[in-house]
Order: C-alpha cells, then sequence, then structure tokens
C-alpha cells in the first residue's frame, strides 16, 4: 500500500463527494437529454415493447404541422414567442425598477425583499391555483374589484385573447423576486463615488442611470436575459394548471411548446415527435442564448 | 458497534430473509396487479369485489391500485410500461382500446375463456361494438348511459312543475330560458346568477351532439367503414346550431361560470344538465340534500330516441400474458368481476348499470326513479368508436369556442373542426 499524504487524501476525498452528485447529474439529467436525440428517430411509444425507427419522419411531421395553420404545434410555438418576448422585458424592466426603489430605501429594507422574494419560492401550480381564483369570472377578486368601480366583468382565463396575458401576468410576478435580487446585487456592487463625480459634474438622475448604473449592471443584465429567457421558453406548468383541465386552451390560445410536449409523450403515447420537438426546442434555446450572449456583451465592449 | 452486536445483527437479518422466503415457498400464492384511476364509488365496489375473488380463490392475491388520478392515468401506466412492471389487469375507458392494443400493451381476450358469442349474447350490444381487429380486447363490468338532471327546487321556484322535466328539444329550450336568472345588471353571460343549463362540450355534450342530438335531426356521426367524419353535414349543423345557441343566443348558461356546468349543478346553481349515471355518487358525495330527479334525454324533431353509452373497460395485458400462471388468474379474475352478480354489486356503489343484459333487465333496476332512466335508455345507446378519445372531444369542444368566443358561424366552425377530426382519423388508419 502506497502512503497519501493528508493533502492528497483531502483531495480524494473531495473527488469523492464530488462524484456523487456528478454521477447522478449524468445519469438523471444529462443521459436522458441525449437520449431523446436518439428517441426522436423512432416511433417511439412507451406501451410497446419494440420501437420502431422511422429516421426523420418526426422532423418532416414537425415541420409540416408548423406550416399548418389549424395545427397545435404551430399555435404552441408561435405562443411561446409571445410569451418570451413579452414576458422577458416586462419583467426585467419591473425588476430593474423595483431593485432601484429598494436600493434607495434605509429602513425595513429585509422585509421588503423577503416579500419580493417570496413568491419566487412557492409551489408554482399553488400560486397558479390562486390566480385562477382571482381571475374567476363574476365572483373572481379582480372581477369583484371591477364591478366595485362600475367597470364591466371580464372573463380572463376565458378569453381567447385575454387568457395569454392573464397567465403571463402570474408569471412575471411569480419571477420578479429573482430578478430583483440579481438586480440589486448588481447594483450594490456600483461604487458611490461615481454618482457622486457625476453629480459634481452636473448630471441629472436619468444620465447617471444611462451612463452609469445601467452599462455597469451589464453582466446582470446578460445573466438575467439569458437565464429569464430560456425559463420562458420552457413555461409548462402555469399553464398547465390555469386552463380548463390543462388544456393550454381557449382555442389554443395559452398552450406551450413544453406542454404539447408533455401532451404528445404521456396523452398520445407518441414519445418520438415528442422527443423532436425537445430537440428543436433545444436548438432554438441554443441558438437564442448564443445571439443574445454576443449581443448583449459586444454593448459594454 | 461491536464485533458480538455485528453478528447479532447479521443473524437476525438472515433470519428474517430466510422466513420470508419460507413463506413464499409455502403457500403457493400468485400476486397479481389491478389499476382503475381514483374515483370514490368504483374503488370500494373493486374492494368489495376482490374480497369476494379472494375468499373464493386462496391461491391468489389481488393488489388494487386505485390511487391515481383521472388526469394522471395514462401517464403512470406509460411510464410503468418501459420499467416492466404495471398492471396484469387493467382498466381503461373503451374510447382508448385501440391506442392500448396498438401499441401491443393488451393481449386479445382468450376465446377459450371469454367466447365471443358469449361476449354477445350475454353483454349490452355496445360492448360488441368495441370489436376491433376482429377481436375482443376487454370487457366491463358496467356501463354508463347519458339522461337528463334537473334541480326541483328551481322548476318550483320558476313556475314549473318540478315533477315534469322537458321531454321534448322545444320545451327544453323554453324550460332552459325561464329557469336562467340574471343578476340585474344586464342579460349577459356574466351577468348570470342562475343556470337555466349551462353547455359543457368538455363534459357530456360532445357525445351528446355525436351519438344523440345528430341523429335526432337525420345525420350520422361517421361512415360506416369508421374512416370517415360525417358530422359535418346539414343535419350536423342544424343540430351543433341547436347546442350553441343555448349559450350564443338564448344566454341559459356557460362552462366559463361557477368552474364548470357539473359543478353548478351539483352545488345548486344550475336547473338542467346532462350527465352519465357515474354522477349519481357525486351528488351523493358533494350535496346530499340537492333536491332533483333524472328523466330520459328529450326526444328529436323526429320524435326518436337516441343515447350514448360508454364503459370503463378490463383487459389483461402484456405483463400478464408473459407469465402462465399470472394470466391463469388474471383470467379468473377477470371472469369474476364481470359476471352479472358483480354488475349487480358495482351499481350499488357506483350508480353505473350493469354491463349484463339479464342484470340490466333486473325489475328493481328499472323500476328505481334515478337508475330507471339510464337503464331504459341502454336499448337505444350508441359508443362512439374512437381513435383518439381526447383528441375528438377537443375538435368539438374548439367548434364550440369558435362560436362563443370568436364569432364563428356554427357551420363554419364544423366544417372547420371536421378537417381537424379527420386528419386524426386518417392518420390513426394510416398506421393499421
Amino acid at each position: 500500500m502506497f502512503q497519501l499524504t493528508l493533502a492528497r487524501k483531502k483531495i480524494l476525498w473531495a473527488y469523492l463527494f464530488l462524484a456523487i452528485p456528478l454521477i447522478f447529474f449524468l445519469y438523471i439529467r444529462i443521459y436522458p437529454t441525449l437520449f431523446a436525440f436518439e428517441m426522436s428517430l423512432y416511433d417511439w411509444n412507451p406501451l410497446a415493447e419494440e420501437q420502431e425507427y422511422i429516421g426523420t419522419e418526426n422532423y418532416e411531421r414537425l415541420a409540416t404541422e408548423l406550416n399548418n395553420p389549424r395545427s397545435v404545434t404551430r399555435a404552441a410555438f408561435s405562443n411561446t414567442i409571445v410569451y418570451v418576448v413579452l414576458g422577458v422585458p416586462i419583467q426585467l424592466s419591473i425588476a430593474l425598477l423595483v431593485a432601484l426603489m429598494l436600493n434607495e430605501i434605509g429602513r425595513l429594507t429585509m422585509l421588503y425583499r423577503l416579500l419580493f422574494f417570496l413568491p419566487f419560492v412557492t409551489s408554482t401550480i399553488s400560486i397558479a391555483w390562486v390566480f385562477r381564483a382571482l381571475y374567476q369570472p363574476q365572483f373572481g377578486f379582480l372581477n369583484v374589484l371591477l364591478t366595485l368601480f362600475s367597470l364591466p366583468q371580464q372573463p380572463f382565463l376565458k378569453s381567447p385573447t385575454q387568457a395569454l396575458p392573464s397567465i403571463l401576468a402570474m408569471i412575471i410576478w411569480q419571477g420578479l423576486g429573482f430578478a430583483v435580487i440579481i438586480f440589486l446585487a448588481g447594483v450594490k456592487q456600483i461604487p458611490r463615488d461615481y454618482y457622486e463625480a457625476a453629480t459634481v459634474d452636473g448630471a441629472n438622475r436619468w444620465q447617471s442611470f444611462r451612463r452609469i448604473t445601467l452599462p455597469l449592471l451589464n453582466p446582470s443584465i446578460v445573466y438575467l436575459i439569458v437565464l429569464q429567457s430560456i425559463s420562458f421558453l420552457r413555461t409548462f406548468a402555469p399553464v398547465l394548471a390555469m386552463t380548463t383541465q390543462g388544456d393550454g386552451g381557449p382555442l389554443n390560445s395559452t398552450t406551450t411548446v413544453v406542454l404539447r410536449i408533455y401532451r404528445e409523450a404521456f396523452q398520445r403515447f407518441d414519445m418520438g415527435f415528442a422527443a423532436a420537438q425537445t430537440v428543436f426546442l433545444f436548438a432554438i434555446i441554443l441558438v437564442v442564448t448564443i445571439v443574445q450572449m454576443r449581443l448583449t456583451t459586444r454593448a459594454t465592449d | 458497534m461491536s464485533r458480538s452486536k455485528f453478528t447479532v445483527f447479521l443473524l437476525s437479518c438472515l433470519l428474517v430473509l430466510l422466513m420470508s422466503s419460507q413463506a413464499f415457498l409455502q403457500d403457493d400464492v400468485i400476486e397479481i396487479e389491478y389499476w382503475q384511476y381514483n374515483f370514490g364509488g368504483r374503488i370500494e365496489a373493486m374492494d368489495d369485489l376482490i374480497a369476494q375473488f379472494e375468499a373464493a380463490n386462496p391461491d391468489v392475491r389481488v393488489i388494487h391500485n386505485s390511487d391515481i388520478a383521472y388526469d394522471n392515468f395514462r401517464d403512470e401506466i406509460a411510464a410503468s410500461a418501459p420499467a416492466g412492471v404495471g398492471p396484469d389487469v387493467v382498466t381503461l375507458f373503451y374510447g382508448w382500446i385501440p391506442a392500448f392494443v396498438d401499441a401491443g400493451y393488451l393481449v386479445p381476450l382468450p376465446e377459450e375463456d371469454f367466447p365471443a358469442e358469449w361476449i354477445e349474447s350475454y353483454f349490452s350490444p355496445m360492448v360488441a361494438e368495441s370489436k376491433f381487429l376482429d377481436q375482443y380486447w376487454s370487457i366491463p363490468t358496467a356501463v354508463r348511459t347519458l339522461a337528463l338532471f334537473w334541480n326541483k327546487d328551481m322548476f318550483e321556484a320558476a313556475g314549473l312543475d318540478p315533477e315534469k322535466p322537458p321531454t321534448t328539444l322545444e320545451e327544453l329550450v323554453e324550460m332552459a330560458q325561464a329557469l336562467t336568472i340574471y343578476d340585474g345588471n344586464g342579460t349577459e353571460i356574466l351577468n348570470i346568477a342562475q343556470e337555466g343549463f349551462p353547455p359543457q362540450l368538455s363534459g357530456q355534450w360532445h357525445h351528446w351532439f355525436r351519438e344523440v342530438l345528430l341523429r335526432q335531426y337525420g345525420g350520422v356521426p361517421y361512415s360506416d367503414d369508421l374512416r370517415s367524419v360525417m358530422w359535418n353535414s346539414p343535419e350536423g349543423c342544424e343540430a351543433f346550431t341547436y347546442m350553441s345557441d343555448f349559450e350564443t343566443v338564448y344566454k341559459t348558461g356557460s362552462n366559463d361560470l361557477f368552474t364548470d356546468a357539473t359543478n353548478a349543478f351539483v352545488t345548486g346553481l344550475a336547473a338542467i344538465h346532462i350527465d352519465g349515471s357515474f354522477r349519481l355518487g357525486t351528488i351523493r358525495n358533494n350535496n346530499p340534500d340537492l333536491n332533483y330527479g333524472v328523466a330520459e334525454l328529450p326526444v328529436g324533431p323526429n320524435g326518436e330516441r337516441h343515447n350514448f353509452g360508454s364503459y370503463w373497460t378490463h383487459g389483461i395485458t402484456r405483463r400478464a400474458a408473459g407469465d402462465e400462471r399470472r394470466m391463469d388468474a388474471a383470467v379468473r379474475f377477470l371472469k369474476f368481476i364481470t359476471t352479472a352478480e358483480a354488475g349487480l354489486t358495482w351499481v350499488e356503489y357506483t350508480g353505473e348499470l350493469p354491463a349484463q343484459l339479464e342484470a340490466a333487465a333486473d325489475e328493481e333496476l328499472l323500476a328505481d326513479p334515478i337508475l330507471g332512466p339510464f337503464a331504459a335508455s341502454l336499448a337505444y345507446s350508441h359508443a362512439t368508436f374512437f381513435v383518439d378519445e381526447t383528441a375528438q372531444r377537443q375538435v368539438l369542444i374548439d367548434a364550440f369556442d369558435n362560436i362563443r368566443l370568436a364569432g364563428v358561424d356554427p357551420c363554419q366552425a364544423l366544417n372547420d373542426a371536421a378537417l381537424v377530426e379527420q386528419e386524426i382519423l386518417d392518420q390513426f388508419w394510416a398506421d393499421q
């Protein structure tokens, strides 16, 4: 037996401890992810014993459905784009505003931060059900408020035009706390001297914000845009919980790519087609992320 | 741990192992698994039947898995299958059978144990309609039909005879309007305080359209070879317009109010409702004081009666077929839970009708004021042949939503929907 020094032993133990989560991660997350690529080439039915290899047929079907205006798949992809394009900028703008305000106050700071962060750590499904109740036609809190001010009642989740914004509002609200905390940490990093110097030079608040805060916050902004875009691209649970029987309706107006993937895989037993959509979504996320990283990092250079 | 303690620990482990394996060797009991989705009365009914079965068959133990919610039932089966676990006998909605057969998940019922002639003479005719690829893949304990539920207190309050439910389609419209109460701020859907008759396509109304109204207006839902959609006919359009008018013209209710139409009826906020016999159990559990009656569905313009019959049906899985002893136990269990006696036990717990003709003709059952109308409807019930029940249902839900939410003309909405459903049918048959 060869002797190990104490330092080496420590390192060895560290690797040993790291290996366990690593193995778990490889087997539970990485392997299934790669497996989806293979699955997408099969007519994969989870109930069947043997799976039939069909080459790129699932991808051809995906292309056909994306071109078919009646198809649910197409609705899912276009809705998902709306969730991202509206969700990310609105959420981040509000979060930045809140972070700047939180940065100004000196009393009860912890309480305010806690209040903003609380929804983020609450179960999405329970929040979705609470919002569902708030949005109820007739007796929902929002409609009671509207009636109180003699405004017409609104169908919210029951309307093909209002349902998506209603769900989006909930998602934005729930994820707000996370973005606020990241922004707050970023704002705290900016030295006070910069603002003082700017004030001496006669800059107003807007100018300091434009010229100091925004550029120096750039790393946080890039980080949040990338992360939140990915999160909005994966919208699933709120739609499942807030629409009638989780169907992504009315009239497919709220359905998302991930909801469709789930339905295809586990309700229609078409894992192959679901996997093809997963791969396609993966490609979209990859491209979006790379483009965002390039564009937003270049801005600071 | 000291060495002696460790030895004691090891020895006791060994002892436990030995004893348990001994138990296995001694009593020659085969365990099979039975799965159904979580629904109050059915669980109790099956627990009762399993207890009787095990008493008569001491060599079989049936594990009853009824913990899975309806919404996740198929997910769980799909997750269990690749893992090589799951049920030996499973209860599925009859409309799902083609998909499960297609995947090779179910095995055909053995002809010597379940002869085709016996199935056809012993069970309700709608069971014979589920023959698929020239074979029987499952048989039910019970079947369900639709009926009209009405709230007697509301009839009385509206000045109607509480013992006279609507019997024709015109009467249904008149009474639904008379029973609708608005809150005083207007007569739009959102002003409704009490619903006369709320449409619920996601509930039983899509069945009411395909197999009842459409036929009463002189149409048929599908071609004889089951490959073509036929409900987008002029008759279909009339029938669908009749349905959608309740929400868009007469404004007698909407599924968007009071959670949904079923809930509205059960909690006493809707006066008339169309539902299956399984709803009797829901009412008993959630609002036993509801003063309601049940009647056969109204006759159509041609005076004809039609009804939609459906059922949850038991099949034997590939897993059971892989082992001779399991298969034998599964066959015996399936036979036991589909006898006429089992059917009569079932009806007590669930309100679902016995699937066996002899039990369904039970005089006591026919005379029952609540179950009688359901039982009487068996003779003129049709079971739709679904290739993908969820998707085909969604097609009609969307057609209805297009009318009420997007202002599309009913005939146009129906034509658009037919294109979508035809694609579903084509896709299914192309794989056969």
